[in-house]
């Protein structure tokens, strides 16, 4: 049932990501109205997708790299179709969509069994849920800062296509980037913290200083200096974009290395 | 009934005639009453901007509906004569007019295409009608479907999203960098023609506060006082652009008066929040190396222009979309007029009528199997004259209100209260339709109306 779903929920998304990117195109709102359905089914397919496997797994298993994966997609789809909701910016769809497809193929491709961390205490899960909504949180506005330096691009070029026509305002996608690191921050803080406490129960050292561990506090750390650059000296606008983008690959670098170090251990 | 318009517009007369005709607001009630007071015009519209005056009316007689409307226009100005107008009039009819109403509130027929204000207009006209008691049942409904046929094609086409001015220009690119431009301030730098047109598009937008600086400091405070802003100091305005989130320039001067320098200040001061320049001045009174500056959106009169030569061409596509829709809904508000004319409303009545008593002595009849024939053409004769007296009154008092003002609203109702939604075959109209009275006089031959027993009395009474 849930490989079914995933399976079916990871087509869909598919279609939609299509769907999208020729909506950048085309001057078309009928096809936006598409794709937006067609994620909607996918989320759907998905949301029973991760029911059928909280149901089907046990509660001590820790969290596998998969299925961390996977809610990150669904978190990923969720906050794009309230924003979407609420400010219908459809266009939205046509960076948030591809990027969840991306992560959902990468859960595919990595098998059920590789467990994001080895099994040291009970709330683990607490850890990883919480780092990956940090994750979200630093993803939507990795794609709002890649947005607002294509409508700054657009703008200061004077290029007025299809393309800026679609794009919402500067300064909404700033206050979008802004938002979304206010939220993930904390998470991702909270995420670390956790984790670190499980650390010290199971090993007796908060931090072992492995190289995974390492970047996932520079990257934090980043988060940290752009935050506060950004309510103290203003750094705003095309910068914030510019360190958002930059930071979501320090985020990305952190993941692969969680994965390929727990794949190490499992072979 | 007919509906009929005859005015003038930007098309066809120019503008000392139409400003001469132009009924202002506080003169619309009087004109109204006027118009209706004309015999054999039933309702009427008086829609008066910059650019058209026109009289939508609902009318006995199109030909002399046409001549009491000039009459009337005529009378608005005294120094006009009927001669002197009629070269600038148009005049339409029924699907024509229908069709003309329906183009100048989709904006189709406006100096610029999509153009938003006209459909404001044309709302005003119709409040003030019917505070005035002007329209009646058939003008209403054409305007509400006209105003609505606006907002469809609005909303499906892109003709109005389109910038197709300098100033229409200069707002749409603001909205690409400000979200909401309730709480951005601009400031006014300087005060050539196009400057305040693009202000005051600006200010219709909602911004939210307006600063005004011009080398002569009673200049800038009387703009102040007329756009609701603030005058400013020429020698501070520099000092004041980093509160300024849209900067307005256009002077006489005629070198470079805001340098990259002084916008990277104002940028840093702004803690990096975009600011958005628009310099329509010639010679330009900005220097465009501002371009390098981040954060700073610097357009010049050229690329203003060249955006709204783009979109002026996409809006003619744009516009045959419209034109298709407009033809589409015509089509709508043609049935429901017909609808309106007594003749095949009495006709479907009967139809309707019959259909019932069928059907109903059909299963009867089919149950009375044993009774001989001759009763059962007594249950026949009961059922036909049943029903015949049900719809007597209402068929009677239809064709004796058919020319009173409210002729329509009693079709209208007659048609509600026996269900007969669908538009009747054509074959039955006739000429009838173009000759009202002449159906009083078809009808009265019906037979079925020949056989209830108490239409005598029933024609007495009005």
């Amino acid at each position: 049932m849930a490989v079914v779903c995933f399976m079916v929920t990871m087509g869909l998304y598919f279609i939609a990501t299509i769907s999208f990117l020729a909506y950048l195109l085309r001057r078309s709102e009928a096809l936006s109205k598409v794709s937006l359905a067609i994620t909607a089914a996918g989320f759907v397919m998905h949301t029973l997708a991760l029911v059928a496997r909280m149901v089907g797994s046990s509660a001590a298993a820790p969290p596998s790299v998969h299925e961390a994966l996977s809610f990150f997609s669904w978190m990923l789809i969720l906050v794009f179709l309230a924003v979407e909701f609420r400010h219908r910016i459809h266009v939205l769809g046509s960076f948030i969509v591809p990027l969840a497809l991306v992560s959902l193929i990468s859960a595919a491709a990595l098998p059920d069994t590789v467990p994001t961390l080895q099994p040291m205490f009970r709330t683990l899960w607490l850890h990883v849920t919480l780092s990956m909504l940090g994750t979200v949180g630093f993803a939507v506005a990795f794609v709002a800062g890649v947005m607002y330096l294509i409508q700054d691009r657009l703008l200061k070029s004077k290029r007025f296509n299809v393309l800026y026509a679609k794009l919402p305002a500067l300064d909404f996608l700033d206050h979008l980037n802004q938002q979304s690191i206010i939220l993930g921050f904390p998470l991702l803080t909270l995420g670390i913290i956790t984790g670190a406490i499980s650390a010290e129960f199971a090993k007796g050292a908060y931090v072992s200083w492995n190289p995974e561990q390492t970047w996932a506090l520079v990257t934090w750390l980043f988060y940290f200096v752009v935050l506060m650059g950004r309510l103290t000296v203003g750094w705003r606008a095309k910068r914030a974009a510019y360190l958002t983008v930059i930071g979501f690959a320090g985020v990305i670098l952190t993941l692969i290395g969680v994965v390929l170090k727990s794949y190490g251990t499992v072979s | 009934m007919h509906l009929i318009v005859v005015g003038l517009s930007h098309k066809t007369a120019p503008v000392e005639i139409r400003e001469k005709l132009a009924v202002p607001e506080s003169r619309m009630g009087e004109a109204l009453c006027r118009l209706t007071s004309y015999s054999g015009v039933k309702e009427g519209l008086l829609l008066s901007t910059c650019n058209r005056v026109e009289v939508y009316s609902v009318v006995d007689d199109i030909d002399q509906g046409y001549g009491r409307i000039q009459e009337f226009l005529a009378d608005t100005h005294m120094s006009l004569s009927s001669e002197q107008l009629t070269p600038h009039l148009y005049w339409h009819a029924g699907d024509r007019a229908i069709t003309h109403l329906f183009r100048v509130a989709a904006s189709l027929d406006s100096m610029i295409v999509g153009e938003s204000q006209i459909l404001g207009q044309l709302k005003d006209a119709f409040e003030s009608a019917l505070s005035h008691k002007s329209t009646g049942l058939i003008m209403n409904k054409v305007v509400k479907k006209a105003i609505s046929v606006a907002k469809r094609v609005r909303t499906e086409t892109k003709i109005a999203e389109m910038a197709v001015s300098v100033s229409y220009a200069a707002v749409e690119l603001a909205k690409k960098i400000f979200s909401d431009l309730g709480q951005r301030t601009v400031l006014l730098v300087g005060a050539g023609e196009m400057a305040k047109l693009a202000a005051q598009h600006l200010i219709a937008q909602g911004v939210g506060q307006v600063r005004i600086t011009t080398r002569t400091p009673q200049h800038a405070q009387d703009l102040a006082e007329k756009f609701g802003g603030t005058a400013v100091p020429f020698e501070q305005y520099k000092d004041d652009m980093a509160s300024a989130d849209i900067v307005l320039v256009s002077t006489g001067a005629s070198h470079y008066l805001i340098s990259a320098d002084d916008v990277q200040r104002a940028v840093t001061a702004r803690m990096n929040r975009p600011m958005f320049l628009i310099d329509i001045s010639v010679p330009r009174n900005i220097d465009p190396a501002v371009r390098h500056v981040d954060n700073a959106f610097l357009f010049d009169i050229d690329d203003l222009k060249q955006r709204v030569e783009k979109n002026r061409a996409e809006r003619l596509q744009e516009a045959d979309k419209a034109e298709q829709m407009v033809v589409e809904e015509v089509g709508v508000l043609r049935e429901w007029m017909k609808s309106l004319e007594v003749t095949p409303t009495i006709v479907a009545l009967k139809q309707r009528a019959d259909e019932i008593k069928r059907s109903e002595l059909d299963k009867a009849l089919g149950r009375l199997a044993h009774l001989p024939a001759q009763d059962r053409e007594l249950v026949e004769g009961l059922a036909s004259s049943i029903v015949n007296k049900m719809i007597h009154g209402t068929m009677v008092t239809l064709k004796s209100e058919v020319n009173s003002s409210s002729g329509s609203a009693f079709v209208e109702a007659a048609r509600r209260f026996f269900s007969l939604e669908a538009a009747p075959p054509p074959d039955t109209r006739g000429e009838s339709a173009i000759e009202p009275p002449s159906c009083l006089a078809r009808e009265t031959s019906e037979p079925l109306i020949e056989q209830a027993p108490s239409r005598t009395t029933s024609r007495k009474q009005p």
